[in-house]
């Protein structure tokens, strides 16, 4: 096991560099640099040099890559080129947010995905079971926009129930009012989640009982009740947790839209603003830690696999 | 006669699919005696598993029991319901399957699941049904068996594994124990230690056998008497001595000449029963085994009836009947 995750993170090291380089690139293509947040109409074609000059983005492309570099793996994230406050600090400000979003979506993912999926294999093609098919593809069909759209429509505007942005009412500082806030954030992030959770609990908890063991298990005088969640959970769950590291990508590319609609003060939401403003060192840092969070959590699914499966145990 | 441990009396199991009913089995009756060891044989389909499945109601899919008694221990079980039933199973009557490989459950520890079965129908703490699980692990030869308790199925090999199925299946003590095809997937030298386990466990804890298999060399080492199933109907019945070396019916005797033979000084080719075996869906009428048959007549059309050799020996086949007999002599002479 210890070997198996020591490997893991020594592949993940020319992952990481591989990841920096190909966004290091991309972020050059696209068209328009910083300057642009600095250009009056006073200006003149000189000033404007200077200005770029003076940012560095005259030198050639591997030249600032490897400055970029040498400062990140010293540990110094750089200067946001807009608002010119540290680059570390300014995520450090934003994690804990973005985190709680993705953990409370896993959380609430998995729960609902598990015991729909449950539930539908054990009443196969009837009513339950369409109901949650025909919903499953409609989360899954759904983009996460419109659905927030519809939400704040519904629950903020309508209902009057829920706050439609933000993390905390000003001046109000209990929990109670920041998972208010989350609620809504969190359903849109984990729908598609709880969606494709529900799929593959289902097919793999059906396939499932299909197997020996199933009979040998009744006929052994256990109920429908102990199958199911006893000796079928426990195997129709494996296949779910490499979904988990999968559904990761999702979770994270799900936070900068879900941030942005609701005003979650995360990480998506400081990526979005960056990108716009080509906050070149704030881009970076931000592909970096996302990066990061998804080598993470799939190391993280295999090892649950692992201690999960006693069959894998021996393999690694 | 004493009253026998198992009855079943005209038993026709049927499933549904989209084209209507399927007769799987069409009428089967035998009983089981204490003590016994009964063989049933049969081809693929011949509805010999269907059968076993029906005393314990575990059909699978669409299938049920449209007629017939299944009399154990003087109470019907077809009348049972699914909570008399879970009583009954795996405490009562235990099974044995096919494939020791899948017969586990692989993320649950061999002795875990061996205790299980005992703290559902024993009401035993988890550490005494442990203490019975290992104990019974102890009797099935399994060596060490306080460590082999916390091993998962995939660190057993295929004997092992039926050996622990055994454990599971004996750990209540049940009065009748069904072994569908036990053997069969194991290799040669392990079938015959895992059939000396069953007969010498069957004294040990007093319980009747049915053995399903399609291997006569197992029937005749191990049972009594043997049931010849053939597309839901029970073509022959007798006892060993009876079926190796009296056949009635055409079925048995091609089943017997398909069987390489040991102790003969020529060489003989072996004698295939031509032909597959029947599509159960397409059954109407008469003798299942007429379209194989090498004499089939007319009036196989019509279902035979059975003849009796003797009051345990059986058979249903028109060749039988007293009419026929004198008409093949005169025709064939």
């Amino acid at each position: 096991m210890v070997r198996m995750i020591v490997k893991r993170v020594v592949q993940a090291i020319p992952m990481l560099f591989a990841i920096s380089i190909v966004s290091f690139l991309l972020i050059q293509l696209a068209p328009g640099d910083p300057v642009q947040a600095y250009i009056t109409p006073e200006m003149g074609p000189a000033e404007i040099e200077t200005i770029r000059e003076n940012m560095g983005l005259n030198s050639p492309l591997h030249i600032q890559y490897i400055r970029w570099l040498k400062s990140t793996l010293q540990g110094d994230l750089g200067y946001s080129l807009v608002n010119h406050r540290p680059v570390g600090v300014q995520i450090a400000e934003r994690l804990p947010a973005t985190l709680g979003l993705m953990g409370a979506s896993l959380i609430t993912s998995m729960i609902i995905g598990i015991i729909i999926g449950l539930v539908s294999a054990a009443n196969q093609n009837k009513a339950f079971d369409n109901i949650a098919t025909f919903i499953s593809y409609l989360g899954i069909s759904i983009p996460s926009f419109w659905f927030a759209m519809m939400l704040v429509y519904v629950l903020s505007l309508k209902l009057k129930l829920l706050p439609s942005i933000g993390m905390r009412t000003i001046g109000v500082h209990t929990t109670w009012d920041l998972i208010k806030h989350g609620i809504m954030p969190t359903i849109v992030l984990s729908l598609q989640s709880i969606a494709t959770i529900a799929r593959y609990i289902r097919s793999s908890t059906i396939s499932q009982l299909k197997e020996d063991y199933v009979v040998v298990e009744y006929a052994s005088g256990a109920s429908k009740r102990e199958v199911l969640y006893k000796y079928v959970l426990k195997n129709a769950i494996l296949p779910v947790i490499t979904i988990l590291g999968m559904s990761l990508p999702n979770l994270v590319s799900g936070a900068f839209i879900t941030e942005s609609i609701f005003g979650w003060p995360g990480m998506g939401q400081l990526g979005i603003t960056s990108i716009f403003s080509y906050d070149y060192p704030l881009i970076m840092a931000i592909t970096m830690f996302s990066s990061l969070i998804l080598i993470i959590g799939n190391l993280l699914s295999d090892i649950l696999y692992g201690i999960a499966d006693p069959r894998i145990k021996e393999l690694s | 006669m004493k009253e026998p441990l198992l009855n079943i009396k005209d038993l026709k199991v049927s499933f549904f699919n989209n084209s209507g009913e399927v007769k799987v089995i069409r009428g089967v009756s035998f009983d089981l005696q204490k003590g016994e060891v009964l063989g049933v044989v049969g081809e693929s389909g011949s509805g010999k598993s269907v059968t076993s499945m029906s005393i314990i109601k575990l059909l699978k899919g669409t299938g049920q029991i449209t007629n017939g008694e299944i009399i154990y221990k003087g109470e019907d079980i077809v009348k049972k319901s699914e909570k008399e039933m879970m009583k009954i199973r795996g405490n009562d009557i235990a099974m044995i399957f096919q494939d020791p490989m899948t017969s586990l459950n692989p993320v649950f520890t061999v002795g875990s699941q061996i205790s299980d079965v005992i703290r559902r129908h024993q009401g035993l703490s988890k550490a005494k049904s442990r203490e019975k699980a290992i104990e019974m692990l102890k009797m099935v030869g399994i060596p060490s068996p306080e460590e082999r308790y916390s091993n998962y199925p995939h660190e057993f090999s295929g004997g092992m594994r039926q050996r622990a199925i055994i454990a599971m299946a004996l750990s209540c003590e049940p009065d009748l124990l069904i072994a569908d095809e036990p053997t069969t997937a194991l290799d040669v030298t392990i079938q015959a230690q895992i059939l000396q386990l069953l007969m010498e466990l069957k004294e040990k804890i007093d319980t009747s056998i049915i053995l399903i298999t399609h291997d006569l060399g197992v029937v005749a080492n191990t049972c009594s008497r043997v049931i010849v199933m053939y597309g839901g109907l029970i073509m022959e019945e007798g006892t060993v001595d009876d079926i190796f070396y009296n056949p009635m019916h055409p079925y048995t005797r091609g089943l017997l000449q398909s069987l390489p033979k040991k102790n003969t000084e020529e060489r003989q080719r072996l004698i295939p029963i031509k032909g597959n075996p029947p599509d159960l869906a397409k059954i109407v009428s008469g003798c299942p085994f007429k379209e194989r048959c090498p004499h089939a007549m007319d009036i196989c059309n019509k279902e035979p009836e059975y003849y009796y050799d003797g009051e345990n020996h059986r058979a249903m086949c028109w060749l039988l009947d007293n009419s026929i007999k004198k008409g093949d002599e005169s025709n064939g002479k």
